[in-house]
């Protein structure tokens, strides 16, 4: 079989199986999948630029996925009415003097000699500078958290809520995490040894802290809930007499039409960012930057020796798959609607999206969207298969038993283990992928 | 005596507690270093392997209680300890054979050895909620203390208390034992010794006559006793939540890399400097310095540096100065 | 490289792995058998043809082997394939084609470790000791299966190699290159292997201490241990072979004792430097 005939293949039975969920579960179901599937696919498309093509292993993707997250907050809400007289001013100022030391302290180290002198000034700086931050940072939190903390306690956003303009967190979310991955990279492509994966994993970590405990950014554990559309919402639909008819016309009742209607709405425009990514990735890929990261994948001492600067080439990369990850960050809290740090797990947002990029086949980018929908996919509907299975399992236990109550209600925990199944057999039997790098 | 009430009061909330999280710490990343020693990858799948270990314990220890065994004052965990151990063993074995083996045939090299260990995170990780469910486990019995905050004001006449929860007491005499006896076994015993002969010079292990699985299989061993160890004691000082040992590999791996990775007494020192700076700098010091301070500069605020939600983000800090200062960690030359 | 499917993609992140201390060798895996093929050399190495896992063949039915009593020695230019025969003789690479005998019987399908078990030692060219182990903890290691008492011959290497005595509680990596190389000779010893392979064993070290190493294999091969050796200083070695092998590109191009290759115009002309 040709590669493109099993290529498309692939993708066929990918998207057989969503429509059979369509078919006999419902179609809204198969639409969350769906929308999900695009921004999985757009993670593993950022992923796989790092892994696949440069050979980084990222495992902070969480924290770069929340950031985009929050800039989805930060665009969409309102600024939140006094905060910024009452505290927002000394936060900023509190921001701004932070980074003013840290420019000093590594102003410092590359000015002064090393030796005890430069290690005291440095620690000098350093603790003298967080006491001060802290004391222009903490009023200043207080006094925003102390506005109406039932409701926002939070200092807001610019407020972009009308129609598609609200699609403008997306991007913003890729520069927050660009940003963050810029200063990741630096720091740990710049030590004398790589240590890149125990810092994406430490700060995706931290980033998550902070979201969970920063409640004058947003809101914390609080949540930010009914965050903007770039979409119709599903009761103006019902409220519209002209889509109630072309409702009725498909023979379908007005609120299942909505949601319907909803859902399609957010697939096209994030199929339409996937194809966008995907088009771009495509032409990196072959263009003549392309050929030079993976000349220095296969071979980093020749491509040293050819003058190439390999750490400078590792952070660009680094950063352009980490802003991916944002992108698809800021999306999915759009489509969410809400920002709850307290979901942020990296078992779902870090490792799953290894397994989808691993499975898809690590270096294609269609082998990474592959990977994306055929991952998300197993992921949602392998819970209801192990509840089938364990109540076929179960079905001659009798009732009330412990036993059968205990396998029916750990089914839920299947699709942890068979994502490590899937993973493992892929690599063992099929350790390319899906769909091979060519 | 205000001076004796501020030790007191250090020595209770910040060196008792960090003592035995250090401990625990300590023993997790012995765990780590062993593997990146042996077999060359960071394993993901550590957290998860405390967990499983962690867990027949428990599942033991429930059984013995049902039978009324107990063991007086100290908690029943310890007499279902070995028998926690030998499942952690069987899993650690099966997954070599199953899993490891066939990359090791393969050389593949550290990093797909490292997404191989992901996949086996996702199984293990299955497994014990599968079995035990994601919630928080009680197994703690016993006595809860050896002193307690109440007899020591009384038996000392201060003001301050010092509470050394047993758990505490075990925690710390446990490792001492256990990393005591794996130092014995490295440096003194033939096996031992062809362990840190395999970890510094593969090829010349097989020249010497040492045989590699056979090194491979004793290191799972080793490390399903120390994970075990680790994981059933830090549930015994906490309590048991599948959740909370895969939130533990960050703080484990920043032990094992302060300390140099691939190097055990590397791993203990960085378990220890990670324990006392989280503990240290998340303690709210407003009592130390209360006790310490003339009265009117007595501190207003908590004069806490850092939430204890960020202990995650200090052992992140520490990880990254001593990077900075040293690359290779805190001790580096002798291999494992 | 991105044609193997468990390749690292050039990923050097140190929080993930260190493979630099990975082996490189493809022994021969566990299973196999020995059995009787008497007749022949000590040791041989016949016909030899393989190379490195899938790759191309370097060596060609290439032949190296050493009698009781003697030294033999493996010469020629670089990349010619000698530590590859070697290697090859010592099970650290699969062949497609040869045997290798040692003692009348074929232990061709044997691992290095069942080779080591039978008296066959080695001391390869590079990362020949363990750094991070004292000097006597090397030698131990060198013993790794023996299980009589030791002692004995850890004192004849102290009293072959006097240096190590006084450094034996010192780690080897801090060693100059000549005692390092006196403690990888000295490991290799400690098994009291029945023939022992050397491959360039002066590799670096100073002409001084080249000529004590010299005398010292000399005094080795004295105790009535058989000597198979790759040498770059051919001229040196081959004045003291009994026997001797120019390999080049794997294949064996000339072969005689000692004195007949040094007399060898082609020989002297090609490989020696006239």
């Amino acid at each position: 079989m040709n590669p493109a005939l099993k290529n498309t293949l692939l993708f066929g039975i990918v998207a057989a199986m969503i429509l059979y969920t369509g078919f006999t579960q419902s179609w809204n179901t198969a639409l969350v999948i769906v929308n999900m599937g695009l921004i999985s696919a757009i993670m593993a498309l950022g992923v796989n630029l790092q892994w696949g093509f440069a050979g980084l292993f990222n495992v902070g993707i969480m924290g770069f996925v929340a950031l985009g997250g929050l800039a989805a907050v930060l665009v969409g809400i309102p600024a939140t009415p006094g905060a910024w007289s009452a505290g927002g001013w000394n936060i900023l100022s509190a921001f701004i003097f932070a980074i003013g030391v840290v420019i000093a302290v590594v102003t410092v180290r590359s000015r002064m000699t090393p030796g005890w002198p430069r290690a005291g000034v440095v620690l000098a700086l350093m603790i003298g500078g967080f006491f001060i931050y802290r004391a222009l940072f903490d009023p200043g939190v207080e006094a925003v958290e102390a506005i109406n903390p039932a409701l926002t306690g939070n200092i807001g956003g610019l407020g972009i809520e009308k129609g598609l303009w609200v699609a403008l967190a997306w991007p913003v979310g890729g520069l927050f995490a660009a940003a963050a991955a810029w200063v990741i990279g630096k720091t740990a492509l710049g030590l004398r040894s790589d240590y890149l994966a125990i810092a994406t994993l430490g700060i995706a970590e931290i980033i998550i802290a902070v979201l969970k405990n920063e409640d004058w950014l947003a809101r914390g554990v609080k949540n930010v809930v009914g965050l903007p559309r770039p979409t119709p919402y599903e009761i103006d639909l019902q409220n519209d007499p002209a889509f109630v008819e072309r409702a009725a016309g498909f023979g379908m009742d007005p609120v299942t039409a909505s949601t319907l209607y909803v859902k399609v709405a957010y697939a096209g425009l994030f199929a339409v960012v996937l194809i966008v990514l995907l088009i771009l990735a495509q032409r990196a890929l072959n263009s003549p930057w392309g050929r030079m990261m993976r000349a220095i994948r296969d071979n980093e001492v020749a491509a040293e020796a050819m003058g190439k600067d390999v750490t400078a080439r590792h952070l660009q990369i680094f950063v352009l798959g980490s802003a991916i990850c944002g992108i698809a960050g800021a999306m999915m809290t759009t489509l969410d609607g809400q920002l709850t740090p307290g979901t942020y797990q990296p078992l779902r947002f870090t490792f799953l999206v290894w397994v989808m990029v691993i499975v898809g086949g690590s270096g294609n980018n269609f082998g990474a969207v592959l990977g994306g929908f055929l991952i998300w996919f197993l992921w949602v509907q392998v819970e209801p298969m192990g509840l089938w299975l364990m109540q076929v399992i179960t079905a001659g236990m009798e009732d009330g038993s412990p036993l059968k109550s205990h396998l029916i209600d750990s089914a839920a925990h299947m699709r942890l283990f068979t994502m490590g199944m899937v993973l493992l057999l892929v690599l063992r039997f099929s350790p390319r992928g899906l769909i091979p790098e060519k | 005596m205000d001076f004796l009430n501020a030790i007191i009061a250090l020595l209770n909330f910040v060196v008792v507690p960090a003592m035995a999280y250090g401990s625990q710490l300590a023993l997790g990343a012995l765990g780590v270093t062993l593997i990146y020693g042996i077999l060359r990858f960071s394993n993901f799948a550590h957290g998860d392997t405390m967990a499983f270990g962690a867990m027949v314990t428990v599942l033991f220890t429930w059984l013995f209680q049902s039978w009324g065994i107990s063991l007086g004052p100290l908690p029943t965990a310890l007499l279902a300890l070995p028998l926690g151990i030998l499942g952690c063993m069987g899993l650690l074995l099966a997954t070599d054979r199953v899993v490891y083996r066939f990359y090791r045939e393969q050389k593949a090299k550290p990093v797909i050895l490292v997404i191989v260990s992901l996949g086996v995170t996702f199984i293990m990780n299955g497994i014990v909620r599968f079995i035990i469910g994601p919630d928080d486990q009680r197994f703690a019995d016993g006595e809860r203390f050896i002193v307690s905050a109440r007899t020591f004001k009384e038996l000392t006449g201060l003001r301050e208390g010092l509470a050394i929860k047993t758990t505490q007491g075990i925690t710390v005499i446990t490792a001492v034992v256990v990393v005591a006896l794996l130092f014995w076994f490295l440096n003194r015993t033939r096996t031992g010794k062809s362990m840190r002969a395999y970890s510094d010079n593969e090829d010349l292990a097989l020249l010497s006559g040492i045989n590699p699985e056979r090194v491979v299989m004793i290191t799972w061993l080793i490390v399903a006793g120390l994970a075990t160890i680790a994981g059933v004691l830090y549930g015994l000082d906490k309590s048991f939540k599948p959740f909370t040992y895969f939130q533990l590999l960050l703080p484990i791996f920043a032990s094992a890399i302060v300390g140099g990775l691939g190097n055990p007494i590397g791993a203990i020192a960085g378990g220890f400097v990670i324990a006392f700076s989280e503990v240290t700098v998340t303690y709210a010091w407003k009592k130390v310095l209360t006790y310490l301070m003339p009265e009117s500069l007595e501190p207003s605020g908590l004069v806490q540096l850092l939430s204890t939600d960020y202990k995650l983000a200090v052992s992140f800090l520490i990880l990254l100065i001593v990077l900075l200062f040293k690359p290779t960690g805190l001790f580096k030359g002798k291999a494992v | 490289m991105s044609n193997d499917a468990y390749s690292d993609r050039g990923n050097k992140d140190l929080s993930l792995g260190d493979g630099s201390k990975m082996g490189t060798a493809q022994p021969v895996k566990p299973g196999g058998a020995a059995f009787a093929s008497p007749g022949g050399p000590f040791l041989i190495g016949e016909d030899m043809t393989g190379g490195y896992g899938a790759g191309p063949d370097i060596l060609h039915d290439c032949t190296i082997a050493v009698d009781r009593g003697e030294i033999a020695v493996i010469v020629g230019p670089n990349g010619a394939g000698k530590s590859t025969g070697m290697k090859a003789v010592f099970g650290m690479l699969n062949l497609r084609q040869g045997h290798v005998r040692l003692d009348g019987e074929d232990i061709t399908a044997l691992t290095p470790q069942a080779r080591v078990a039978r008296g066959m030692g080695f001391v390869p060219q590079t990362s020949n000791i363990f750094t991070s182990m004292t000097v006597e903890e090397n030698l131990e290691m060198g013993a790794f299966i023996r299980t009589d008492d030791i002692r004995p011959t850890m004192e004849q290497i102290y009293d072959l190699f006097p240096i190590l005595r006084d450094k034996r509680h010192q780690a080897a990596g801090e060693l100059s290159g000549g005692q390092r190389q006196q403690v990888a000779v000295g490991r290799a010893l400690m098994t009291q292997p029945k023939v022992l392979m050397l491959d360039e064993p002066t590799a670096g070290v100073s002409p001084i201490v080249m000529d004590e190493l010299f005398d010292r294999i000399i005094e080795v091969a004295r105790t009535g241990i058989p000597i198979l050796m790759v040498e770059q200083n051919a001229r040196q070695a081959l004045e003291i072979a009994d026997k001797g092998y120019v390999l080049v590109q794997g294949r064996n191009a000339y072969t005689g004792t000692g004195k007949e290759l040094l007399a060898d115009p082609d020989v002297r002309k090609s490989f020696l430097g006239g």
